[in-house]
Formats: structure tokens, C-alpha cells, sequence
């Protein structure tokens, strides 16, 4: 037997799941899953590791598309495989019957339950629908490809 | 039947477009309707692929 420096495969996933508070204070508006949501954003926009929190500047506006963006489907919780602790949303994000002129590029995740703030942020192809549809669906919820992973 | 800026429409009356992307990073596939020179019906569907990796470390006792 033998001894080997490692970070805890189940503290990957449990930062995932809110159970590890490192600071001082943690102030939390639930203690059930958060609510996500996931707004889009203009080519023009800013959205990047430094966005902290959802915002309205830059966000894409047009019939049928609500500022915020749609909730997120959060039905599997967080896991680890192996390694790695990985997370993806349950289903597709999906904006329906939307008309989105002006291009758009970018999809910022964000905990609605915990003053908006930002999760992450995924680009894409610039894109207009006209009296459409936009749907992301997700990658495979797996070790090697989820859409969040902590390896 | 589809939905369009002039309201629903025949499908058989409008001219489909599609086309598709693929990288590293999505596979992105798209419909368009058009009414003669006019674009009445764009949908888009995104397939992300790369996903949003941390790396961990931990630091040694030095």
C-alpha cells in the first residue's frame, strides 16, 4: 500500500452540489437546487470569465424572447466519473417562436436562485432566427464530455 | 402548416433553405422558409460540443 497526493474525486463533484463552504460566511437563498437560467447574447456583447453575474447589456432582444432567458432544466445532479466531477443541464435549451435579428453568439448559464450569478459561458456561430426557433441541445453528461467538468 | 413573420404559412407555398456547420466546438444545423426574395422562417439548432473544463491541483507542503 502506498500513500498518493490527490484532490478528493467526490469534493469535485460536491463543490458542484454547494455542500463545501471554504470561506467565512455563506449566505444561501435555498437549500435545494438553484433554479438556471440561460440568456443569450449579442456578437457585439462582452461575455467572458469575468462576467460575474447576468446582465442586460448585451443581451439579445426580439419578439418572443423574455430578458432573462429560459430556465434551464436541472433534473440530474452533479456526479464524478473517474476523476472528474461533471454536471449538464437535463435537456435542451430551447427559445421558441423567437424572431432575433440582430446576431448572436454566445449563451451565458447562470444561478437565477443565487443573485444571478454567472456559471459559465459558451460561444457558437453567429446567428439570427426569424420567427423561429433556437435550440442548443447539450453534449453527453459523461466524464469526457459534459458541459461542465472539474477534472 | 409553419410559423412565419406573415403569420402561419403552407409550407409547400414557401422555398426551403437548410444548410449546416460543423467544428471542434458545435455542430449547428439551419431551415430557412422564403416567400420569393423575402426570408419569412429562420430556425436554428445548435449542438454544443465543447464543454467548460477546470483543471485541479493541489499544492505540496514546500
Amino acid at each position: 500500500m502506498s500513500n498518493t497526493q490527490a484532490m478528493a474525486t467526490s469534493f469535485k463533484g460536491e463543490i458542484l452540489s454547494g455542500i463545501h463552504a471554504l470561506g467565512t460566511t455563506v449566505i444561501r437563498a435555498g437549500t435545494g437546487a438553484d433554479t438556471l437560467k440561460a440568456a443569450l447574447y449579442l456578437a457585439s456583447a462582452t461575455i467572458n470569465a469575468a462576467t460575474t453575474a447576468y446582465s442586460v447589456t448585451g443581451e439579445v432582444t426580439g419578439t418572443g424572447y423574455s430578458a432573462g432567458g429560459v430556465t434551464v432544466t436541472n433534473a440530474t445532479a452533479p456526479t464524478t466519473s473517474g476523476t472528474t466531477g461533471y454536471w449538464t443541464p437535463s435537456a435542451s435549451l430551447t427559445y421558441t417562436t423567437v424572431t432575433l435579428t440582430t446576431a448572436f453568439d454566445c449563451v451565458l448559464i447562470y444561478n437565477s436562485t443565487q443573485s444571478n450569478k454567472a456559471i459559465s459561458v459558451h460561444t457558437f456561430g453567429s446567428q439570427t432566427v426569424t420567427a423561429g426557433t433556437f435550440t442548443l441541445t447539450m453534449p453527453t453528461s459523461d466524464a469526457t464530455n459534459a458541459l461542465i467538468r472539474i477534472a | 402548416m409553419i410559423t412565419t413573420t406573415k403569420g402561419n404559412m403552407d409550407e409547400a407555398l414557401l422555398e426551403k433553405r437548410e444548410g449546416q456547420f460543423e467544428d471542434d466546438n458545435e455542430s449547428t444545423a439551419w431551415v430557412e422558409y422564403w416567400d420569393g426574395d423575402e426570408m419569412v422562417h429562420r430556425s436554428v439548432h445548435v449542438h454544443l460540443k465543447k464543454p467548460m473544463i477546470s483543471t485541479s491541483e493541489i499544492g505540496g507542503f514546500s
